[in-house]
Formats: C-alpha cells, structure tokens, sequence
C-alpha cells in the first residue's frame, strides 16, 4: 500500500486548489530552474536511473527513449509531444492529470524538453475532452504570465513553449505516429518504422512521443531522486502508478498505488470490492482494452506490474483495471471489444482493416451460438494471421482480447454453440 | 466525399465571423511557418462550432483555402475524424458511450432511456431538430460509467432515473450540471447511494 509520503499526485481526485498558487504550495514548480541547469546528460541518467518504463501502455524506458533523441541540436529544432490522447477502453488516468494536476504535466513537459533538447511541446488531447483541454489552457496561460515556461522559462535561460491540439475522435491517434500525422494535418494513419519518431518525427524533426502520466511523474523524480522512485514498487517496475478501475466494483475510482500492489488488494481497498465479493468475481482486464482477458483462478495471486502481467499472458498497458463478476456475459463483452477495433482500424492494412472486420461478425455469432465448434479454431486462427502483420499494434490489440477469450473460456463459447444446436434442433423436431 | 454529405442542402459559402477569424490566426500561429497545414483540425472544429454543429462542403473549401491545402486533403481529414458532423445534427447532440466499461455498470438501460425520452433511434434527430442520438466509443470516463457525452460537457455516473432528468431539463431549455450525477466530485471512490437513486427515479415517473 502507498504511502502517504510517497504519493506523487495529491491533488488527483480535484479537490484540493487547481490554481498555480494551489500548485505550487503541494510542491510543484519548486527548484525547476536548478534542475534544468543541471543539464541534459544528469536529466536522462536520473530518469533512466528511476526505472521510470512509459505509462502509455508499452512500458519502454523512458530515459531510454529521451537517449535516442540526437546529442546535439543540428538545422532541424527537437519537438516534444504529449500524447493526451486517452481512450483505450477502461482507461481514464490522465484525463484526472489533465484536469487536476495540470501543473505537474506543464513543469514535466519542460524538463523533458530541456532533456530532449526541444523547445517546443505539442500536446495532443483527445477531442472529447473539451472541459479538461480548457483546465489545461488555464494552467498554461498561468504558468506563461509567470515566466515559468516561454522564453527564459524559469529563469533558466532554457526557451520553452508549449501548445495544446485537439484531436477529433480517432482512437488510432494514440499510437504515436498516427498522432505525429494527425499533428501535421492529415488523416491519422500509422507510419512504417524506421525510421524512428526520434530521428525522423514531427515535421521530419526528432521528436519524442511520451505519455500525460509518464511526463507527470518526472518533476518529483527528479526532485526526490531517482533512487527514492527506484525504491518503490518492484525491481524493474518501479514507483507508483495511476490505476483506474471500472466495471464490477463497489466504488470505481482513478487512485494511484505502488507498482506490483495486488490485484486484490487494489480491487478491495480502493475499489470497494467486488460486487458480491471477491467469489463472485469472473474475470479482470488489467490493463485496458488491448490485453488479454485474465480469469479468476489467476486473479487470486495477481500482481499489477509490468512483469507480473505478462507472465499472466496478458499485459499490464494503462493499468485500466475492468472488473467483471459472474453475471457477465464474457463472450459479449470480448464482441463488444471487437466491435470497437473494427469501428477504429484506420484501414491502411489489409490484415488489420479486413480482419477486423471478420473476426467481429465471427464474435457476434459466438455471443449468440450461431456458429459451429471448428469456426472457434478458425476464429483463433484468423487472430494470428491479423497479429504481427499490421503496421501498428492496432491489429495485435484487436487479436489479444479474442485469444484471451479463447484461452480461459473456449467451454463457455462451446456450451453457447451447442446449446444454440439444440435449440434449434427442438425448434425442427 | 461520401454520398451522406452530398445528400444534405449545402450552403453555398462559408466564411469565419470577425471573432473567429482571430481564433483562426491563434491556431495557426502555434505551428512553425510553413507547417499551417497542422491548424486545419482546429478550424475545421471551429467552422463546425461556428455552422450549429456541422460541416459543410463550403466550410472545408474555405479552410483549405485558407491554409493553402488541396482541398481533397481537407476532406480526407474531415471524412477521418468522428467529431466532424457531415451533415446537421440537433441542437443537443447526445452521445452515449456503449462501451465495455460502460455496458458493464449499465449502457444498455442508458441508451434504452434516450430512446424512450427522445422518441428516436440511435443515428436520428428528433423532428423539431433538438436532439441528435448517437453511440459513441469509449469517451474515457471509465469510473464514471455509464456515462453520456451532451455538446462539450460529459454527464457521468447515470442511471435510467438521471439520464431521465437530463434529457427532460435539456428539453425545457434548462441547463443540467454536468459531471457525475451521484453526487461525487471526480473520480474519486464513492458509494452509490442506491436508496436515494431510486427516491430520484420515483420523482421523476
């Protein structure tokens, strides 16, 4: 359990002043100018040296990602971009920063940029968060009347502006160089890898996509030490995370714990518990949309960490934990999912935009029955034609949540055919 | 361009209010020179804003005009993007989030409830133009569900009984606090008051 001394965001659940002044009196803004002046090698060790891995979902190192910017500055400038384009199914963590913690987002986003040596940051919100992109305007506007980012940001001698664009409803946006083309004004399509954001991204330029949260953390490591974030949690997945649980529990909620917290404990503390108890449980998405569905056999033991999830055979990714108890219907809820991935391929390749496609109408007849025991073979099969042939991940995410399903419920799909045969067979006789 | 857009009545032109065209320079002065073509997002937001809610052909011939774009370029992102309305919509524009999240904590009893109150299906617009019903993906408001997005604000927490309420203010020119209806300020965990959510229902039938 966390800490109250190792909380890094206080003013999560908004209610404490969202003001500047609010800010800076829970610490932010403190010392900015003495950090950034320790330059751009001490910023990248320390976050390297955090363990901080990116809060978007993959969970690459983000000190890491910052090394491969280029060392120095040449004819094209270095751009930081913000990805606040949350909407992965169940995750709602940076839309609480957004709103509530602005600040901590703003002074991050300029210590990274002073790391990256970008002096210019886009953040990309998504658009339906009008109201939050408005709290984040405010805090933008404050911060510049204060000298704390534009020229001379902090007084540091470090030139800094940031700019916020609204996205305008494309889940594929999040991926980050469908948002680097989206930014540049055109349809939001993946591009092909390499070259990488960080040598050719925005407007050709190096640029580093990083995460609301991953951004937001970086002032209090860098102020606490990257020993102190290091200490938290466990060993390569490490400091306190944002998680968001919805579904199934007593009291849904977005609070931030220590990384590697159980499952449970995280469910029945912060959550409430699951409705009906923790027996009552079916099954966990732990961490939004895109991984693999976990049963509750599994969930007994689980830790939410990076590590811990994927030797579940599913994935840690935001931390969106969605809760499901015995009344739910699993193989509606996976079809909905792959509804959701048909409705969002951006359809530039084949696998992805087709697939997507045949495997939702597939779930949709495995929520009613009306299918046949083979085409649960063929339904796997088509998943692992779709993952890994796509140029973005859009395609594995859409493959995972039915391979999960397959996984841990084939014998609900069976019951569900079969009791749909003999149904219909009654109906003839 | 898709045959929805072409089968609505088009206006002939389109051109920025004085106020908007000061918006319009704002955006684009956030992008490096030469890199204009990065504002065509928020200008066609702001045309849209600016056209009670919808994008017309004329709207996006001016935009791409405006930062010397092709005009198919302009189409492409405006057929791309699910917040731009290609054709009219209701002066409320209703959008209910169906997905898992949302369907699991009710969504169905959400949308069934629009339905009912607005006396139309999802994709129409009630006859006297107030109310647009639509599905929408995950708006990202998870532990809030179910939840409803109404022009720019997010209506969170509902049940049959106060997304009954919503509507019915909206309908009578009233203006519905937005947020969670349960009484919780954010995200933050709170137990439903069942008891005193069904008093609400009784009300309101």
């Amino acid at each position: 359990m966390l800490k109250e001394e190792n909380r890094i965001f206080h003013n999560i659940h908004g209610f404490k002043d969202l003001s500047l002044a609010g800010a800076r009196s829970r610490g932010d803004w403190d010392g900015t100018k003495e950090l950034i002046q320790k330059g751009r090698e001490w910023l990248i060790e320390e976050v390297k040296n955090s363990g901080l891995r990116g809060r978007g979902g993959a969970g690459f190192s983000t000190g890491m990602k910052w090394s491969f910017m280029p060392k120095e500055v040449g004819d094209r400038p270095h751009y930081l971009v913000v990805n606040a384009d949350e909407g992965e199914p169940g995750t709602c963590k940076d839309r609480e920063i957004l709103r509530h913690e602005p600040h901590k987002l703003l002074e991050g986003s300029l210590l990274a940029g002073a790391a990256m040596g970008a002096n210019a940051a886009y953040c990309y919100v998504r658009g339906e968060f009008y109201r939050e992109t408005e709290a984040l305007q405010r805090a933008v506007d404050e911060a510049r009347d204060a000298g704390l980012i534009g020229k001379n940001a902090c007084g540091s001698g470090w030139d800094f502006e940031f700019h916020l664009h609204r996205g305008a409803g494309a889940y594929i946006c999040g991926e980050e160089s469908a948002l680097i083309e989206s930014l540049e004004g055109k349809k939001g399509q993946p591009r092909m890898k390499p070259p990488f954001p960080a040598n050719v991204g925005l407007y050709g330029c190096p640029t580093t996509v990083n995460n609301v949260e991953s951004i937001a953390v970086v002032p209090d490591i860098l102020r606490r030490g990257a020993g102190w974030f290091a200490s938290l949690g466990k060993p390569n997945n490490t400091g306190t995370k944002l998680f968001a649980i919805s579904g199934h529990v007593e009291t849904p909620c977005v609070v931030e714990e220590e990384m590697g917290i159980t499952l449970r404990e995280l469910v029945d503390k912060h959550g409430g518990g699951v409705r009906g108890g923790w027996d009552n449980l079916l099954a966990v998405i732990p961490g939004g949309s895109s991984v693999p569905v976990v049963p509750k056999s599994l969930c007994d033991t689980l830790c939410m960490d990076f590590d811990s999830c994927r030797d579940a055979q599913s994935g840690l990714g935001t931390a969106a934990v969605i809760v499901m108890d015995n009344s739910t219907d699993i193989v509606a809820g996976i079809a909905r999912l792959s509804r959701f991935y048909m409705h969002e391929s951006c359809g530039q390749c084949t696998p992805c935009r087709e697939g997507t496609g045949w495997m939702s109408r597939m779930m949709e007849r495995m929520v009613t029955g009306s299918a046949s025991i083979e085409e649960i073979d063929l339904l796997e099969e088509i998943t692992r034609q779709v993952e890994g042939h796509t140029i973005c991940a859009l395609g594995d995410a859409a493959a995972w949540p039915i391979q999960g399903l397959i996984r841990h419920f084939r014998p609900v799909m069976e019951k569900r055919i079969n009791d749909y045969q003999a149904t219909r067979n009654e109906q003839a006789a | 361009m898709s045959s929805e857009a072409e089968a609505v009545q088009q206006p002939d032109s389109f051109s920025f209010s004085a106020e908007n065209q000061g918006r319009v320079k704002t955006e684009i002065g956030k992008y490096p020179d030469g890199r204009q073509a990065s504002a065509v997002m928020p200008l066609l937001d702001l045309a849209q804003r600016q056209n009670n809610g919808w994008l017309p052909r004329a709207a996006m011939d001016h935009v791409a005009e405006l930062l010397g774009m092709p005009p198919i370029r302009v189409y492409e992102v405006a057929t791309f993007y699910t917040m731009y309305n290609l054709k009219p919509v209701g002066k409320h524009h209703v959008q209910v989030c169906t997905n898992l999240s949302c369907w699991l904590r009710g969504s169905d009893d959400v949308i069934t409830t629009c339905r009912r109150v607005l006396g139309v299906d999802v994709g129409q617009t009630t006859e006297d133009g107030m109310f647009t019903l639509s599905e929408a993906e995950c708006l990202g408001a998870c532990s809030n569900a179910p939840m409803m997005q109404i022009g720019d604000d997010y209506y969170e927490d509902l049940d049959m009984g106060t997304t009954q309420a919503i509507l019915t203010k909206l309908r009578e020119g009233g203006v519905p606090d937005p947020g969670p209806q349960i009484g919780r300020r954010g995200a933050e965990p709170m137990q439903r008051d069942h008891a005193k959510n069904q008093a609400a229902e009784g009300e309101d039938a």
